[in-house]
């Protein structure tokens, strides 16, 4: 049983558009799925109006997540940097709606884990991997990365593969010493017992 | 003792931190053989109650989300599999739905049924190394070897499918990439009708054993609705007494067919969730039945020669079908600019893809919903207050795949 629809506009955009006439950007559906892109300000409101209105309850955060399109060449449903994109369920229809907010470095986009404490994780994920910065978020710190990782490595501007490898010049390969590594992970010198690690 | 022999003695403030006049702080893994992988849980005690719980993952981060961006959407199916590598199948089709989602192609009835075999194989030989190990965690050692011993009957059979065992990749965008191997029916249906009384008789050794009721029965609870808050589903959620499972109330690859149970708990804690995936297990062997008696002849694979690729005689006869075949396995094919979720019900919850595409060979964002991941946020409600043996079931309990967590 799907989520009701009236006059081609589904319940949830209209109760959002009654209670907060301002939020919504954009509506956009897709293959079937409705992307509802709603300001920072307002985010908090509409996803605890999700939660708790009689008629919609979307009582089960499913997950979030994030997309970076500085290298995006087609049409955008927001003008920010990053989309986080929060995907929640509910049981009183089965339904699904996902909800967009936009943000970009040195703003921060409430965090949800007041709502649903179950954003707790994915949150986190979310600012290791774009450094996304969610203000309320209990704890943001590294979380798959190790704790001295530099940089974010799932913004775009981070290599795939090819990346620039620091060789000395007039010489045949690369000069150990002199390679910066910023994404070296783990300095595994004196950890491992051995004294030489590198073979040298 | 010698000189010598206290060198090796451990030295106890490395061990654990005291943080309180009352409260220490102990390590427990990553290396540690219930924490079923690579986990690392730091605790906090106070004598031997736990008052504070923090999960340290990411020691199998790969990075295959940043990988997928560079490959085909076609060689992302191999990826798939290395995530919850106890259940390959399952991870496969999450993915290859959402492709299929964004290309808007439909597979043919008897791919769907075959994916449906594959599948609930799949989460019966993930069920049965989740009841040995939570078996073994608490001490349990013969429920292990029992049941481990029908799973390599199902791993047999992934093995006739495709040669390989573990990691299939066998579901693709499109269809799967063959038919049914000849001899397969008739070891299904061997399989079929072994299993229920194997299971039988693991339960036997559980289900009313007075040591493991002891330690399962009110250890780990959790609420319909905390569990939901928490974002937890599958087995963890139909413990608490939420009837809600993905294949019946979302149906994907005609489930919608097949007559099956929701095996619902009623208090949430270990002892339901284990009754929980026990039943789970039999509803399984029912779909399997059905699917394999009422399994249609005709192609498996989608006729849309953008997508899947010729077969080798038309090669020789058609150039269209020599340029399909030559442009497919260099460049693969293009979908729509859009983005799609699509989730599915794997053997340890909700398992989904996000994948958001620029119209390019390459997925633009390729995001995995992994149910282990979100279901380890349970681990710290469940386990507050409670003693550090039962955080050993509770692990089990939740049933977490590290590969899938870290990715």
């Amino acid at each position: 049983m799907p989520a009701p629809v009236f006059q081609g506009e589904r319940l949830e955009v209209i109760k959002i558009r009654e209670r907060f006439p301002s939020a919504i950007i954009k509506v956009k559906e897709f293959r079937g799925d409705t992307y509802i892109c709603v300001t920072r300000e307002s985010l908090k409101e509409v996803c605890e109006l999700l939660r708790d209105d009689p008629e919609l309850e979307y009582k089960m955060f499913s997950e979030c997540t994030c997309v970076d399109y500085s290298k995006w060449e087609h049409e955008r449903d927001l003008s920010d940097r990053f989309e986080v994109v929060y995907n929640l369920f509910s049981l009183k229809y089965f339904s699904r709606i996902f909800v967009k907010v936009g943000a970009f470095d040195g703003v921060t986009v409430p965090s949800m884990t007041a709502v649903w404490p179950g954003a707790e994780y994915p949150e986190r994920e979310v600012w290791d991997l774009f450094g996304v910065v969610f203000e309320g978020h209990p704890q943001l710190e590294r979380f798959l990365l190790p704790d001295d990782w530099v940089g974010f490595p799932l913004r775009k501007e981070v290599p795939l593969g090819g990346e620039d490898v620091d060789f000395a010049q007039n010489t045949k390969g690369p000069a150990v010493e002199d390679v910066s590594m910023p994404h070296a992970g783990e300095s595994f010198e004196g950890k491992t017992g051995s004294e030489d690690v590198s073979g040298r | 003792m010698s000189s010598q022999e206290l060198e090796f003695m451990p030295s106890t403030d490395t061990m654990f931190e005291r943080t309180g006049e009352n409260t220490i702080v102990v390590n427990m893994g990553p290396q540690h053989p219930s924490t079923h992988g690579v986990l690392r849980v730091i605790l906090e005690l106070e004598g031997e109650t736990i008052v504070g719980l923090e999960c340290v993952i990411g020691y199998l981060h790969t990075g295959m989300e940043k990988e997928a961006e560079c490959q085909q959407y076609l060689k992302c199916v191999t990826m798939t599999d290395r995530m919850d590598y106890l259940s390959a199948n399952n991870n496969n089709l999450a993915y290859v739905l959402a492709a299929e989602k964004l290309l808007g192609i439909e597979v043919p009835q008897r791919g769907q049924a075959l994916r449906v075999i594959l599948c609930e194989l799949s989460r019966i030989a993930s069920h049965c190394v989740w009841l040995g190990t939570h078996a073994l965690d608490l001490g349990a050692m013969t429920p292990f070897f029992w049941i481990f011993r029908e799973r390599e009957k199902i791993l047999d059979m992934f093995e006739m499918f495709s040669g390989v065992r573990m990691m299939p990749s066998w579901i693709v965008p499109g269809g799967l990439r063959g038919d049914m191997p000849e001899g397969f029916e008739a070891k299904l249906r061997s399989f079929i009708k072994e299993f229920p009384p194997a299971l039988a008789e693991v339960e036997g050794l559980l289900v009313k054993n007075p040591i493991w009721i002891e330690r399962t029965r009110d250890v780990g609870v959790i609420s319909a609705e905390d569990a939901l808050a928490l974002g937890l589903s599958g087995p963890i959620t139909r413990g608490s007494g939420i009837a809600w499972d993905i294949r019946k109330s979302n149906p994907y690859s005609g489930y919608e067919k097949y007559d099956f149970a929701i095996p619902v708990g009623k208090n949430g804690d270990v002892y339901d969730r284990f009754l929980v995936r026990l039943a789970e297990m039999k509803e399984s062997i029912k779909i399997l039945q059905q699917a394999i008696d009422g399994l249609p002849e005709g192609p498996w694979n989608s006729d849309d020669r953008k997508v899947v690729p010729p077969p080798r005689e038309e090669l020789d006869t058609s150039m269209e079908s020599l340029i399909h075949h030559f442009k497919l396995w260099t460049e693969g094919f293009h979908p729509p600019v859009g983005e799609v979720y699509q989730a599915i019900e794997g053997p340890k919850g909700e398992l989904g893809w996000y994948i958001v595409s620029d119209g390019s060979n390459c997925p633009y964002r390729w995001h995995v919903r992994p149910s282990s991941f979100m279901n380890l946020q349970a681990l710290k409600p469940m386990c507050m207050g409670r003693m550090i043996a039962d955080v050993v079931a509770i692990i089990g309990s939740i049933d977490i795949v590290l590969g899938e967590i870290d990715r």
